[in-house]
């Protein structure tokens, strides 16, 4: 066993994120966690999201449990299990009942994409009763006051199938995350990627021709998160047009009139 | 290698293909030319005649008389692209125009060499389009022009550019071509009173050329600035090109231009000012400016935008009003403002508020904020009034919509239709936009004829309703799983009974729930061919109510649309039931309203159901023809023509992951169906009163 693995409730965040705020998402989030309210983080990819929650996790110093959700994530995923163990069952409870016992936060990134049973799970948790139903062992579990529920969700899919109900997301206090103004972008890919603010400045403006191209084409446009990647690319002195293209272009589609136009952009912008 | 064909056995040929028994043609100049050619050459020569003249038999005869020329010019791909281009050329315009094509044969091989060394917009218009709608502003529209320039709306450009020795430089010129003229549109170029400056000038050529170059710097500036990399681009290629650098007499000129602030004002001045003194530079990227057409652009789009400006004034007023109750009817009019979104004067966002407070401006009006900041650098004041009541209806602005009956009404016309590209077996290649398509409604039907079907077919609804029910693929408990949500009893009893025995312990200890989401989209193809009159269409239109009902149960999305048609200028698809419609009443009314049309072109259907199909999101994609016979239209559609169509539509259809199958009442299927949907995917029914008992069943053999 290694020696720093660690229970999931016990991932604290020691040192401080960076987190540039944008608007008053840090005090609502507050508000909403010592009211024992649920929240929804909505947003395009890679605008922050998860970020915040690490951010977030650090302020109100709770142990953060993040599950990434995937098209296979049953509710037994989230609650827990019965495993065999030298020839007796042992329980052996899932990352949010360890959240819920801990009064940790619990991040369920991506909630649309996890099974349709899973959200009958987190229902009871997320209204006034705050209580899971571990319906295998035949219990409610109450949760810590410090216990938090966290959902993301990306409004830009268009997908029918992965639309969130309004039972679910009517029970949740509701933080709208956009791509930060440029100016901010820009200060936010400086930092993140060690690049001076030319390069930061410029690649945010590429970002924007990105996202002009959003339903003409492109399904999304570039996210912080890439443009944070190209900068680490162009501080290692890769050439800011080919970093571009790898870490943007190719990133996008995988339509080549698509790839050509996007990397004539980046041309000239660098 | 075989020995070159006598010059009488290539005549032979020729008079065959070329009906020289009707028409008399001499085809011995012909011959002896082709004659001269290798053996290979001359089978090209002839197969490629052959093709031709299945088109057009005196287009063949001419492409026979310059086959020889075209082959000693051009390689085999190109001599086929010039015969065929003919070809279309005929289908578009007609038989003079098409003969011209055949006789240009100097034309075509120039044209070859641009294509392989120059730049084709054709091709390059992909790529460039994206590269302009990322660039930010109003989103331009590229259209093919005889030179580069724009009005404004459009960007146009020649349809080839060979002016450097690379056909990569040659798609960068195109680049930066358009990007020169987006930064006309961009940074105010027809901000200038240059219309009224030209009409009053002694010498208006001379001016606008000096405008042009002056232009040219500012914009050259402005890009250096916001697209450096562009701009360092433009210098390359205007060095390849061999242009010399800026006259020294232009320096001064230049540094004023080059200034921050400098508008397309300055530029008019400048070229005011140095009439006589200076000459215009010409660079290969500047293209023209037309101000007469901007004008006229201009004056539509900034009537159109302002009174749209001004209703959505009017909703933001309302709404804002609604949400502050006691700001309501004070009777005091609603004071907007415009200002900069950001201190730098080059941005186009704005913000407006009300009544000092600013507003959050809907999706729409952003678009619309920034084209009248591009043609007037802000926000003009009689813009901010909101529109009165009833004074304006955005309606008015819409382009009018062309109802597809009327169309037809009048002498016909191709407005509001699809094009569709057609297979030509004997061509071996496409008509291009060979058939009108148009989309409409089935006329609903309000009758008892569902009931009545239901009632009829009792037995065998509940029948397929169970059998459906059964299809749907059930959450099941899977035992024995090496991990799942929960122990498998048994299995364990098992595994400890063997350890105890001195066997490995098994690890398939698990049970878990099993999912499997049937996603499958179906989409119903019905012939409404005039042969299924009577019986045909009833039992169409009985298995259509019956498979409905049976898919409602299990849950599959499923589409129904009919076709018919009469020549290739008139092709209709009925829409029956679209994805996104529900089985309702309506739905059910227009089943019961298909009725028997025209003929049975059906490559088209095909065509353009594929689309429809492929634009839904399912895993399993299937495209079900129900028909009565062999495709068929009136006059040219007929026997292996409308067959190779098909085949060649079906093929389409499977490279983009659709999976097509037939259901027919022709007992002659077997001949033909194979060819077109392969050996195994239709199926024949041979009494058309069993079609309503066998659909069910086919569809969940299909399916399962």
């Amino acid at each position: 066993m290694p020696a720093d693995a660690l229970k999931p409730e016990e991932y604290f965040v020691d040192t401080e994120p960076y987190y540039q705020p944008v608007g008053d998402e840090i005090a609502v989030f507050e508000a909403a966690y010592h009211n024992r309210l649920p929240v929804l983080l909505k947003g395009p990819t890679g605008c922050g999201k998860t970020r915040f929650m690490e951010y977030m996790a650090w302020r109100l110093k709770r142990p953060l449990i993040t599950v990434s959700c995937h098209d296979d994530l049953t509710a037994s995923d989230l609650v827990g299990r019965y495993l065999v163990a030298g020839g007796e069952t042992v329980w052996v409870d899932g990352p949010l009942a360890r959240a819920v016992r801990a009064g940790g936060i619990c991040y369920l990134d991506e909630i649309v994409e996890a099974r349709k049973d899973t959200m009958v799970v987190i229902h009871p948790l997320a209204d006034d009763r705050r209580v899971l139903p571990m319906e295998k062992r035949g219990e409610l579990l109450r949760a810590d006051d410090a216990f938090c529920l966290a959902i993301s969700y990306n409004p830009g899919y268009q997908s029918v199938l992965k639309e969130l109900k309004h039972s679910t997301r009517q029970r949740f206090v509701a933080l709208e995350f956009d791509y930060p103004d440029p100016e901010r972008e820009a200060v936010i890919v400086a930092r993140e990627a060690d690049v001076d603010k030319g390069i930061a400045d410029r690649l945010v403006k590429f970002a924007v021709m990105t996202r002009n191209l959003k339903g003409s084409g492109l399904e999304e446009g570039a996210s912080t998160r890439l443009l944070v990647h190209a900068g680490k690319l162009i501080g290692d002195g890769i050439d800011p047009v080919i970093a571009c293209r790898s870490a943007i272009a190719q990133a996008l589609t995988d339509d080549p009139e698509m790839i050509a136009a996007v990397n004539e952009l980046s041309a000239s912008v660098f | 290698m075989p020995p070159p064909l006598s010059i009488d056995d290539i005549a032979a040929r020729l008079d065959e293909v070329l009906e020289v028994e009707f028409t008399f043609r001499n085809t011995r100049p012909a011959a002896e030319s082709i004659a001269a050619l290798p053996r290979a050459d001359q089978e090209f020569a002839l197969e490629l005649v052959a093709r031709v003249a299945s088109t057009n038999v005196e287009i063949g005869y001419r492409v026979a008389v310059h086959a020889g020329r075209a082959l000693a010019s051009m390689d085999e791909r190109m001599v086929e692209a010039w015969g065929l281009n003919a070809t279309h050329t005929y289908d578009r315009v007609g038989l003079r125009p098409a003969l011209q094509a055949v006789e240009e044969v100097e034309q075509f091989v120039h044209l070859d060499r641009m294509r392989r060394h120059g730049a084709l917009l054709e091709e390059a218009a992909g790529v460039l389009l994206h590269f302009l709608h990322g660039l930010s502003g109003r989103e331009l529209k590229l259209a093919e022009g005889e030179a580069a320039w724009t009005d404004t709306e459009t960007i146009h450009l020649p349809n080839a550019l060979a002016e450097l020795p690379e056909s990569r430089d040659n798609f960068q010129l195109y680049k930066v071509t358009a990007a020169f003229l987006w930064a006309q549109t961009r940074f105010g170029t027809f901000r200038t009173p240059l219309i009224e400056t030209l009409a009053a000038h002694p010498r208006p050529e001379k001016l606008l050329a000096l405008f042009a170059t002056a232009e040219r710097l500012r914009l050259e500036a402005c890009l250096a600035r916001e697209l450096p990399g562009l701009h360092r681009e433009m210098r390359r290629l205007a060095a390849a090109a061999g242009e010399p650098d800026l006259p020294a007499e232009w320096a001064a000129a230049a540094e004023v231009l080059r200034a921050h602030d400098a508008d397309g004002r300055a530029s008019l001045a400048v070229a005011l000012d140095n009439l006589d003194r200076l000459q215009p530079v010409v660079t290969c990227y500047q293209g023209e400016l037309r101000p007469g057409a901007v004008a006229e652009c201009m004056a539509v789009r900034t009537e159109k935008e302002k009174a749209l400006f001004r209703f959505k004034l009017k909703e933001l007023a309302d709404e804002q009003r609604g949400r502050v109750p006691d700001a309501g009817d004070t009777g005091k009019e609603p004071r907007f403002e415009a200002r900069r979104a950001e201190e730098e004067s080059a941005s186009l966002e704005m913000e407006i508020t009300l009544d000092e407070k600013p507003v959050p401006p809907p999706e729409g009006m952003r678009r619309l904020t920034r084209s009248i900041v591009q043609d007037f650098g802000g926000i003009p004041p009689d813009y901010l009034v909101p529109a009165g009541p009833g004074e304006y209806d955005p309606r008015d602005f819409e382009a009018p919509r062309r109802d597809p009956d009327a169309v037809w009404q009048g002498t016909y016309h191709e407005d509001g239709a699809y094009f569709c590209d057609e297979w030509d077996h004997r061509r071996q290649h496409y008509r291009k936009g060979w058939c009108v398509v148009r989309e409409c409604d089935v006329t609903p039907e309000q009758s008892e004829f569902r009931t009545e079907t239901l009632h009829k077919y009792a037995g065998l609804v509940r029948n397929l309703r169970k059998t459906f029910e059964a299809m749907r693929d059930e959450d099941r408990t899977l035992s024995r799983q090496p991990d799942g949500d929960d122990v498998d009893i048994d299995a364990l009893v098992e595994a400890l009974a063997d350890a105890h025995g001195g066997a490995e312990l098994s690890d398939r200890l698990y049970t878990r729930l099993h999912r499997s989401e049937r996603n499958i989209a179906v989409l119903f193809m019905v012939d409404m061919s005039g042969s299924t009159r009577g019986w045909i269409n009833d039992a169409e239109r009985e298995s259509l109510i019956l498979l409905s009902e049976a898919l409602e149960t299990l849950g599959d999305r499923f589409a129904i649309y009919g076709f018919s048609g009469m020549t290739r200028k008139r092709c209709e698809i009925f829409r029956v039931k679209g994805f996104d419609e529900p089985y309702g009443a309506e739905v059910q009314g227009r089943i019961a309203g298909i009725r028997p049309r025209d003929y049975t072109r059906m490559g088209f259907a095909i065509r353009h159901l594929t689309r429809v199909l492929a634009d839904t999101e399912a895993r399993t994609r299937i495209l079900i023809t129900l028909s009565d016979g062999k495709p068929d239209d009136y006059s040219d559609y007929r026997g292996e023509y409308g067959i190779e169509d098909t085949r060649q539509a079906l093929i389409e259809a499977k490279r983009v992951g659709i999976h097509p199958f037939c259901i027919t009442i022709d007992e002659e299927g077997p001949t033909y169906l194979p060819r077109m949907y392969g050996p195994v995917n239709y199926t024949v029914v041979a009494d058309v009163r069993k079609l309503p008992y066998r659909v069910g069943d086919i569809y969940r053999r299909l399916t399962t």
